[in-house]
Order: C-alpha cells, then sequence, then structure tokens
C-alpha cells in the first residue's frame, strides 16, 4: 500500500494549498468586509480607535445614504413624533427627513450607462470580430493594429480633446454621451478578446448550416453566436467592470443629469460632516449589480461548450 | 439525385491558383473520389462544387443546371466534414432534424423522417443524447444522417473518415459504401488515401497541384496510370520507375534497357530522350534465363506475398513476389516483366499511348 501517487497530490501539500487559498482569501475580502461592516456601523464607531471588530449595527449609513436631512428644533420633533423606523434614527440627531437623496438616481444613471455601453460594446464588438476573423478584408492586420492602438495609452489622456469635443456636439453631461465614450473605449478590448474566439470556432459549422439552407445571417445568429457564448460573457463581465467603476471621465464630462455613482458617492461625505458609514453603504450597494451580473454568466465561463462535438 | 459536371473550372487566391482548369463529369447515382496529395486542390474543388467557394473562371451543373454563383443553399446538396461539424449546443436527434427544420417543414414530419434514417444507421435509441460524448464513429454517423435526411440532390464528403481510428476507419467505409448502395445518391468523395479510393470509388479523379491527371475506374487507373505521379501515387509499394534513355518509334514492341530488349505493348506514340518504363511490383518476375538482371538489396517478408527490393541497372525496384519463394540478400537474379502491363513514359512524364492502354487514356 503506497501513498503514493503521480495525479493525486499528498495529504500535505493539500492543506499547503487550502491555506494558501484561504490566506490569499482574507487579504483580497477584508478591504470588501471593511467596507461592508462601516456601512452598518454607527458615526462614531466608525472612527474608533482601535476599530470595532463587534459592534451594534445600524441602518443609519443607509438611511443617510438614500436622504437629505435638516436640524429641527426640540419643540418640532416633540410635536411631530417620528413615525418610521427610517425617521426615528435621524431624530436621534434631531433631524428630520426632507426628501430623497440623489444616490437613487446617480445609481440609476451608472446601470443605465454602464449596462448600455457594455450591450453596444459586446454587439459591435462581435460583428466586427466575426468580421475580422472570416473575411478576407484589406489592411485586415493594419486595422486590428489601429483598434488595439486606442488602447495604448490610458483613455484619460485624451481627456482635455473628448471634452471639448463632447461640448462642441453637446455631449457633455448626458447619458447618449457617456454610453458612446465607455463603448469607445471598450470596442477594441471587445473586438480583441471576441476575434480570439470566433477564431476558435470551426468554420465548417457555418458552412454546414449555409448547405443546410441558412443565410449567412441566420448562420451567424444561430450557430456562431450560441457557441461564441463563452467569450462574449466574459467580454461582457470586462465592459461591465470598466464603465460601472470610470471616475475620471464622470468627473470630467457629468455634473447634473447623467452623473454615474463613482464621482457621486465621494460628495456624500461632505453632507452633515464626515459621514463614513454612508460612503460605506454607497460604496455596498454599488458593488452589487457587477456582482450580480458576473455570478449569472459565470456558468458561461466555466463552461467549455464546444468539449468534445470537434475532433482537432 | 443527379448528374454533375465540372467544366473548365478555375479557382484563384490572390496570386495563388489552387485548381487550374479541371473538367469531369460525375454520372447520377456514381460514387466518386477526388483523390490527390494535400494542397492538390481537390477539396477547393469540392467546395466550388458545395457552393461554399466560388469558382474564379468555368461552370458547374448539378442535374443540368448552372450553379456555378448560387448559394450553397440553393443548391439541394449535403456536405459532411472531416471533423463533422455537429452542433455542440444541439443533441443528435436535432443535429439530424436541422437542415429539414431550416427548409419550413414540421415537427412531426421532421421527426418521422430522423426516426426513419436513425435507423438505417442504428442510431435510434441515441437521439436524446449531446453530441459531446458520442464516439467518432457516432458522429460520424450522426453527420452522415443530418446528411441523409435531406434526400439531398447529391452527397460531398471532405474526407469522412479522416478523423477515425484506422481500425474503425475500414469498417466505416465499408458501412459508407453499402449505405451508398443502398439510397443510391449521387456522392462525391475527396481523400488522400489511395486504398480508399479504390476500395470505396466507383470512379476517380486524381489531381495534383491543381491539375485532373487522370480520371477514370479504379482498375483502370491502377492499370494504365495516364502519368507518372498517378503511377507513384497510387499503389502500395508504388509503381516501379526504370529510367532509361532512348527511343521508342510507333508501332514498336520492344524498348532497349542497357543491353537487354523488353517486350512492351505496342507503341502508339514516337518518344525519346530520357523516358521510363513503369512496371507495377506484381508483374515482375524472376527468371535466371533473363539477361536482365538485379541484385536483391532486402526482402519484406508479408505474409503470402513479400516484397523484393532490387538493384537494377535503371534504379532501384520493388517485386512482389510469392513469399514461398526463395531469395537472398545480395543475390543476382534475372529479371521478366509481364509484356501485357507495362506503360512508358515520355520525358514529361505523360505515359505514351500504346495497343493496351489506348482504350482507356485515348478518349482523353
Amino acid at each position: 500500500m503506497s501513498s503514493f501517487s503521480v495525479t493525486e497530490p499528498s495529504r500535505r501539500m493539500k492543506s499547503f494549498a487550502a491555506f494558501m487559498v484561504i490566506a490569499y482569501a482574507i487579504i483580497t475580502l477584508l478591504p470588501l468586509l471593511w467596507i461592508i461592516a462601516t456601512g452598518f456601523k454607527s458615526p462614531s464607531d466608525a472612527i474608533a480607535y482601535p476599530p470595532k471588530i463587534v459592534f451594534e449595527p445600524t441602518l443609519e449609513g443607509y438611511v443617510n445614504l438614500f436622504t437629505t436631512r435638516t436640524r429641527q428644533t426640540a419643540e418640532f420633533l416633540a410635536e411631530n413624533p417620528p413615525t418610521t423606523w427610517y425617521e426615528k434614527i435621524v431624530a436621534q440627531y434631531g433631524m428630520v427627513i426632507a426628501g430623497p437623496s440623489r444616490f437613487g438616481e446617480r445609481f440609476l444613471n451608472s446601470v443605465i450607462i454602464g449596462f448600455g455601453s457594455t450591450f453596444l460594446s459586446v454587439f459591435l464588438g462581435t460583428l466586427a470580430a466575426y468580421a475580422f476573423s472570416r473575411y478576407r478584408i484589406p489592411l485586415k492586420d493594419d486595422l486590428l493594429f489601429f483598434i488595439l492602438s486606442t488602447r495604448m495609452m490610458p483613455p484619460i489622456a485624451v481627456a482635455i480633446p473628448i471634452f471639448l469635443m463632447f461640448r462642441q456636439l453637446g455631449l457633455s453631461d448626458t447619458h447618449a454621451g457617456m454610453i458612446l465614450l465607455y463603448t469607445a473605449v471598450n470596442l477594441s478590448l471587445s473586438v480583441w478578446l471576441l476575434k480570439g474566439f470566433i477564431d476558435e470556432i470551426p468554420r465548417e459549422y457555418e458552412e454546414s448550416a449555409l448547405i443546410d439552407g441558412y443565410t449567412r445571417f441566420q448562420a451567424f445568429y444561430k450557430v456562431v453566436l450560441p457557441q461564441a457564448a463563452t467569450g462574449i460573457a466574459s467580454t461582457a463581465i470586462f465592459c461591465l467592470i470598466f464603465a460601472w467603476n470610470e471616475y475620471a471621465f464622470a468627473v470630467l464630462l457629468t455634473s447634473g443629469q447623467a452623473q454615474t455613482a463613482p464621482p457621486f458617492i465621494p460628495t456624500i461625505i461632505g453632507v452633515g460632516g464626515q459621514d463614513w458609514p454612508a460612503v460605506a453603504a454607497g460604496a455596498t450597494i454599488f458593488l452589487v449589480p457587477v456582482m450580480v451580473f458576473t455570478i449569472l454568466l459565470r456558468k458561461h465561463l466555466l463552461r467549455g461548450i464546444t468539449f468534445g462535438a470537434v475532433r482537432k | 439525385m443527379a448528374q454533375i459536371r465540372i467544366d473548365q473550372v478555375r479557382k484563384e487566391f490572390g496570386e495563388f491558383t489552387a485548381v487550374q482548369s479541371s473538367s469531369f463529369t460525375i454520372e447520377d447515382g456514381e460514387f466518386f473520389m477526388l483523390l490527390g496529395p494535400s494542397g492538390c486542390g481537390k477539396t477547393t474543388t469540392l467546395r466550388m462544387m458545395a457552393g461554399l467557394e466560388l469558382p474564379t473562371s468555368g461552370e458547374i451543373y448539378i442535374d443540368g443546371e448552372e450553379v456555378g454563383m448560387k448559394p450553397a443553399s440553393q443548391r439541394d446538396i449535403a456536405f459532411v466534414f472531416q471533423m463533422f461539424a455537429l452542433y455542440p449546443h444541439m443533441n443528435v436527434g436535432k443535429n439530424m432534424g436541422y437542415p429539414l427544420r431550416s427548409q419550413g417543414m414540421s415537427r412531426a414530419e421532421t421527426d418521422r423522417r430522423v426516426r426513419e434514417v436513425a435507423r438505417i444507421l442504428d442510431i435510434e435509441h441515441m437521439l436524446d443524447r449531446p453530441v459531446g460524448g458520442l464516439s467518432g464513429g457516432d458522429r460520424q454517423r450522426v453527420a452522415l444522417g443530418r446528411a441523409i435526411v435531406r434526400e439531398p440532390k447529391a452527397f460531398f464528403m471532405d474526407e469522412p473518415l479522416g478523423a477515425l481510428d484506422a481500425e474503425f476507419r475500414e469498417h466505416m467505409a465499408e458501412e459508407l459504401r453499402a449505405l451508398h448502395d443502398r439510397i443510391n445518391a449521387t456522392t462525391v468523395y475527396v481523400t488522400h488515401d489511395q486504398l480508399e479510393a479504390m476500395q470505396m470509388g466507383d470512379k476517380i479523379v486524381v489531381m495534383n497541384h491543381g491539375v485532373v491527371e487522370q480520371f477514370g475506374k479504379p482498375q483502370e487507373v491502377y492499370d494504365w496510370p495516364a502519368t507518372r505521379f498517378v503511377a507513384q501515387f497510387i499503389g502500395s509499394p508504388a509503381m516501379n520507375l526504370m529510367a532509361f534513355d532512348g527511343d521508342v518509334a510507333t508501332g514498336s514492341q520492344t524498348i532497349r534497357m542497357g543491353d537487354a530488349p523488353i517486350a512492351i505493348p505496342e507503341n502508339r506514340q514516337r518518344a525519346s530522350g530520357a523516358l521510363s518504363l513503369g512496371v507495377r511490383p506484381e508483374h515482375i518476375g524472376f527468371d535466371d534465363a533473363s539477361r536482365y538482371r538485379g541484385k536483391v538489396v532486402a526482402a519484406e517478408y508479408l505474409g503470402t506475398t513479400q516484397i523484393v527490393t532490387i538493384d537494377t541497372p535503371n534504379g532501384q525496384i520493388k517485386a512482389r513476389a510469392d513469399s514461398t519463394v526463395s531469395v537472398h540478400e545480395g543475390e543476382m537474379l534475372g529479371l521478366t516483366f509481364d509484356p501485357r502491363t507495362l506503360t512508358v513514359f515520355d520525358e514529361e512524364g505523360r505515359a505514351l499511348l500504346s495497343s493496351a492502354n489506348e482504350g482507356v487514356l485515348g478518349h482523353g
């Protein structure tokens, strides 16, 4: 009975690997947990030193995130006692809720612009990648290099020309403008990534469909797209993460109408002192869509769907 | 089912000419082999017939109709790819029914046809399975099934057995031929394997460098190669080509190699210069009385026969002899060549017409 095996790692190696994975997970997740925890602290707990690991959770940060408040006299509060749970939280500080904050609409802007530009980048990217992959295009290599070259400097390097162009074209502070901008930045990534995926799909599938009586577009739609799903999903995640987190252009080009969440969240700090729990609550909510999107597409990322159907 | 005619078809990719004006006719119901080494233009020719490539010039007729510029979907043909091209996101039944659904056939009728074909191919029990887990042979059957359900005018197959294991390939080749005889469909089959071509084909076209070298029944092509290329490509071991300088007059019935006269079929075409004599290994005999002699270099035992490698004044040749004949390395043998089966090739490598091969080569 020998426990030595070529394919099966030893018990000690396995525990070592597990330890490394857990350690890495703790290191990367710690800031995230910190932010999530801070969102549920009271303002004094949030700045306590040494930091409080155990604390009494409160929804104060979330209430502050979604509302604007004004200070009121004790008499006013006595005459109009708070009725709802969130009014009670605010009343402890001698405040009343004046109305909703702008976080909701900023978040909605982020959703519209983030998902809109992701959809456009992936849609246009798939069409372009298919053409680059399948057709004889004059100067194909130069065009591909040109497309990639748009990412050879940080996008913000062209901030001033873009700012002027947007102002001239009336695109400043519009949803369409931001979608256009993020699509332009993401498109090179999406064309290159998707071309790689589509190159991997054997042409025979489309040819088979063409012979079976389908048009080129039907063959693309019914045969190529389902098989490119893995690539499309991962490209979409990359595009969304960029558009969702983008800060510099959002600060520069948006203010009232189309401002996204990233430039808005830091401004929360200024409302009534340093309100760290509200900022943390904003960051926590801001994390959710990308996480949900990634989890939804996860099965496409992990599944190699062409496995076994082609013998190479 | 249909006759297919290729007329002066030519295909260029930029500077490169893949197929140089080729013409041949595939009769209705024939099992037709396009044979040649890789890069010879056979696949390109097939793809032009299928409509996956457009010819640079020339005409393609399917069932009397010129289809050269028509898209593949309007030619009513089926194509079986080497790598099967089964849609990985569909199960076996859906794969087979896909071409029918594209023609707008009802679900019930599609089902009925798929089941019928699945029964013929003996894959009825796997209709609900995903294609991913199937063995190579089963995938090939599914690919064939997808072609058959359409009842197309013709089947085009591009090395359909190329991806299978050698052992299984032979079995599938028999199955394919039996299937063809059963449904009697015009089939064009591309292969680089001369044995496969000989075994399965009613007719063979041999291509090389984009040129049709020869076109005919397997036995005609084997016995009477039109060019040195065909002589060497078909047969295992290949036809021996014995180089000699000389002249062959019209009506001549012998050639001289060294000082030995060798009888040949009556020649019909004058030629001189660096000629070569083509002789199949099985047409070489050993006879001590012969003046033409060679030295045994090696003997390779194959069971009922043996392949004897012999050094001659006109190059090394291989003879196939009964394994009961005893030969020894270094031994000098007198060699005879069956005069009814010899072919003389001219300097350019073309077979000279003779009384023996003019029936096959004379008409083009």
